[in-house]
């Protein structure tokens, strides 16, 4: 068993009447591939942005690393996010290289310069995600599967242990999902514990080690094999999932569902 | 024509002329970049309302302009921030507000000044010794700041959430940013005028950003577009007597139309 990296006990979190996350306890250990998954509304996101402390515990508790996650501090370093919706211009000059290595300038320090650390670390980032020729290339210049590994890499560019993507696949054609969801296993291989929300049920369960299914209680979690059941999956997305859900293999279940959506 | 240099009032007009086609070109960047167009019109008006102020007082209107501009600066930013409005709504608060607080004022003082709108539409020839030291020191401000906080700033106006995510203070930075702006409007008025100042904030960022793609050469750009028109503006309004500020704003106009037909960049169909 692996250090625990994540720890959620009992977590509810409410936005005035609506329970968005409701008594869930997940523990997530060092070298973890986690999906989360669930249909839309089901606290997916709410429940990510909570293990970050970005949104508040109604009930219940939080650990990252150890701590309530406003307390990290400098240890913040350790934990890459990269966001659902991102609002950026794509017509803003800015390159891609200074992109990512704003994912430094928390680190760096108020009014500090980046150095020549900082700047390596960037570029390092941005040759894990397979754009190091694109580092000149202006922001909005890029297709959308490549916009993402940008804000991936910029995810990257502190070294962390921890990388949370929320919905990075959305939008982007099953081609590119797939090679995201590679690169993410390849970060996975190299020991890095990955957190990864998503509706794609197909491509998360060929990659991941873990799955959370989110109905705004936690449904399920476990292998892959264990958690993609038609019972769990009729759970959380109740008739549709009837409808697909013959066959006792996952594959199945998964392919159906993708080739019925496209 | 270069034989006008030798006035001493020319002399300064040309000083406080580079002076705020630069610091306006920089703040105008992230005016642009932002979507900041608006706060910059309403702090410029605010100003109005704090130059009037400094005339029933008998302060230095500027003085009383920069507490009063950057106390507008700070209610746009707590109001949007903690009253459930939208920030643009909150800025047609302030704007009119602190227009009606002008009127106010001048009502009180029982008279018209004439110097008063000398700076509703600036009147670069009048610049004293004393008034150049002042918009020297507050450039100097605007800038240092700039300089200090570069990649935060940038940080916040590229991607504000994620710069709060990572930790950054971005409201702090955010209201820093329109404190800058705020004495950015008011080291202008006296030249441009109050009515006219935000054209000068918006204007030479936005020709800059039809021509690059880069942000430090749209800065760069922004200020090269910004001493032209102030240059050329105030020699312009010096020959065919027109007004400084209006004649700075119109060329600073035309070269923006000219960079936008020349632009590489915009025409592209992809977003």
């Amino acid at each position: 068993m692996g250090a625990a990296i994540i720890e959620l006990e009992h977590l509810t979190v409410r936005y005035q009447e609506l329970v968005a996350v409701e008594d869930v306890t997940l523990r997530v250990e060092s070298g973890e591939f986690l999906a989360v998954i669930g249909p839309n509304g089901s606290g997916k996101t709410t429940l990510v942005k909570a293990m970050l402390g970005l949104v508040e515990p109604t009930a219940g508790s939080v650990r990252l690393f150890g701590r309530p996650p406003r307390d990290l501090g400098r240890q913040w370093a350790r934990v890459g996010y990269v966001p659902q919706v991102v609002h950026i211009d794509p017509h803003f000059p800015i390159r891609v290289f200074d992109v990512v290595l704003m994912g430094r300038y928390a680190q760096v320090g108020l009014v500090r310069r980046p150095g020549k650390r900082d700047r390596e670390a960037a570029r390092l980032a941005l040759e894990r995600v397979g754009l190091s020729e694109l580092g000149e290339r202006q922001i909005g210049r890029l297709s959308g599967g490549q916009r993402q590994r940008v804000l991936v890499a910029r995810a990257l560019a502190t070294e962390p242990e921890l990388l949370i993507l929320d919905e990075p696949t959305t939008g982007v054609d099953v081609g590119t999902t797939e090679g995201l969801f590679e690169l993410l296993e390849t970060f996975h291989e190299q020991g890095m514990t990955v957190v990864v929300v998503s509706h794609d049920v197909g491509v998360v369960a060929q990659h991941v080690n873990r799955v959370a299914c989110m109905n705004r209680r936690l449904v399920a979690h476990g292998l892959p094999t264990e958690v993609m059941r038609p019972d769990v999956l009729e759970c959380m997305y109740g008739g549709e999932a009837a409808l697909v859900g013959h066959g006792d293999m996952p594959h199945i279940v998964v392919r159906r569902e993708r080739s019925a959506e496209e | 024509m270069l034989e006008i240099l030798s006035y001493g009032f020319m002399q300064r007009a040309l000083v406080a002329s580079v002076l705020i086609g630069t610091v306006t070109a920089i703040i105008g960047v992230y005016v642009v970049l932002r979507g900041l167009a608006f706060i910059g019109a309403g702090i410029a008006h605010a100003s109005f309302g704090g130059v009037a102020l400094g005339f029933l007082l008998g302060v230095n209107p500027v003085l009383s302009a920069v507490g009063f501009c950057l106390a507008t600066a700070w209610g746009i930013a707590w109001t949007s921030q903690h009253a459930e409005i939208r920030e643009d709504t909150a800025i047609g608060i302030f704007f009119a507000a602190t227009m009606a607080l002008g009127i106010l004022f001048i009502g009180l003082m029982g008279q018209y000044n004439v110097d008063l709108f000398g700076y509703l539409f600036g009147s670069v020839l009048s610049v004293t010794p004393r008034d150049l030291w002042l918009t020297a020191a507050l450039a100097v401000v605007v800038l240092s700041i700039i300089g200090l906080f570069f990649k935060e700033l940038l940080f916040i106006t590229f991607d504000p959430e994620m710069a709060e995510v990572s930790g950054l203070p971005a409201r702090g930075l955010y209201t820093l940013l329109l404190s800058v702006m705020a004495l950015t409007v008011v080291l202008s008025i006296k030249v441009v005028g109050i009515i006219l100042v935000s054209a000068m904030i918006v204007i030479p960022a936005a020709s800059a950003y039809q021509l690059t793609e880069d942000f430090r050469v749209m800065m760069a750009l922004a200020v090269v577009i910004g001493n032209v028109s102030a240059i050329a503006g105030l020699l312009l309004s010096y020959r065919l007597d027109t007004a400084s500020g209006a004649t700075m704003v119109l060329t600073a106009t035309a070269i923006f139309f000219a960079s936008a037909m020349l632009s590489p960049r915009r025409r592209r169909a992809r977003s």
